[in-house]
């Protein structure tokens, strides 16, 4: 099985080498296969970061424009897909920053409640719902991603980077500028914030 | 007498032992540790008493399991999203991209 592993990834690495040869050459049949194959999951991320269907597919167009005009320049120190990935990222953060700036606001009814004594305001949960649970309802499913797009830009954008587009801290620093301590420290603020718009859920309620 | 559980004086006085006690943090401080917490880069002696603020929290215990539940739950409906995903491309975008890889090259270079 580990054998079998390791001949398969030879093959992948193989194929990509054949398609980059391709692409740099300038075949056209190459071009092809190559926008076939990723514009399907670039439009996903594009969309997920974006909401915007119009938007994403902009973002798309230019991201595959810009990596077919520069894959001479992709010198393979990384995968094709997450050289790919991280270009549909920028365009996409870029299309948000011409839209508006992704400030943050210390006054959000959306992070944790405290009291004067600096303790916790939390209800009791006398059950919990599973995600699983939740998950298992088609209309609860697409109720957790419309709630997810209520989030603001500013923690949306940074959740999607770190736990769903499974970029590291040090990679969502670069990206958007700013130091890794503040990358944590917004990261935490949109898991509270999702915690606190997917809460009715976990209980139990009705929303 | 004692003060009934979640009452203002009992509030104060939970505030006044995890501000005063050895070992103790109050639940804003908690709240800073969370992060590391959840992804290991704690050290032992501060994971020890994030631990130990767990024991004695019932609010933070709580918060924490939903916040947990809460990440898997936004990491899955995105997962379930994607496998339903259609496969539709249209086939005007994918022409568009292959047109314009023909005019002159961008100034704008990604890095590789």
């Amino acid at each position: 099985m580990h054998n079998r592993q390791i001949s398969s990834d030879s093959a992948a690495e193989e194929e990509e080498e054949e398609l980059l040869a391709g692409l740099r050459a300038g075949s056209d049949l190459h071009a092809d296969r190559f926008v076939r194959a990723n514009i399907g999951w670039m439009r996903a991320v594009a969309l997920r970061l974006l909401k915007d269907d119009g938007l994403a597919d902009d973002c798309v167009q230019e991201a595959l424009i810009k990596a077919l005009r520069n894959i001479g320049k992709f010198e393979g120190r990384s995968k094709l897909k997450t050289w790919l990935h991280r270009i549909t990222v920028n365009e996409a953060l870029m299309k948000l920053r011409s839209r508006k700036r992704l400030e943050e606001d210390l006054t959000d009814p959306l992070l944790p409640d405290f009291d004067e004594n600096a303790c916790r305001i939390e209800a009791p949960w006398p059950k919990r719902i599973s995600a699983e649970e939740v998950l298992s309802n088609a209309q609860q499913r697409s109720l957790v991603l419309s709630k997810i797009g209520e989030l603001p830009d500013n923690y949306r954008i940074i959740l999607m980077l770190r736990d769903i587009e499974e970029l590291d801290t040090a990679e969502v620093a670069e990206i958007l500028g700013i130091a890794e301590g503040n990358v944590k420290v917004r990261l935490h603020r949109a898991r509270a914030a999702l915690k606190k718009l997917l809460e009715p859920l976990l209980r139990g309620n009705v929303l | 007498m004692t003060a009934q559980y979640g009452s203002r004086i009992w509030r104060y006085s939970k505030g006044l032992m995890l501000r005063n006690l050895p070992l103790m943090i109050t639940c804003r401080q908690f709240d800073e540790f969370i992060l590391d917490y959840i992804e290991g880069t704690l050290p032992k002696g501060q994971r020890r008493i994030f631990d130990l603020h767990l024991v004695v929290c019932r609010e933070c215990r709580d918060y924490l399991a939903a916040y947990r539940e809460a990440m898997t739950l936004g990491k899955r409906a995105f997962e379930d999203r994607d496998a339903t995903l259609p496969d539709d491309v249209p086939e005007d975008l994918i022409s568009a991209v292959l047109d314009a890889r023909r005019s002159p090259p961008a100034s704008e270079e990604p890095e590789a």
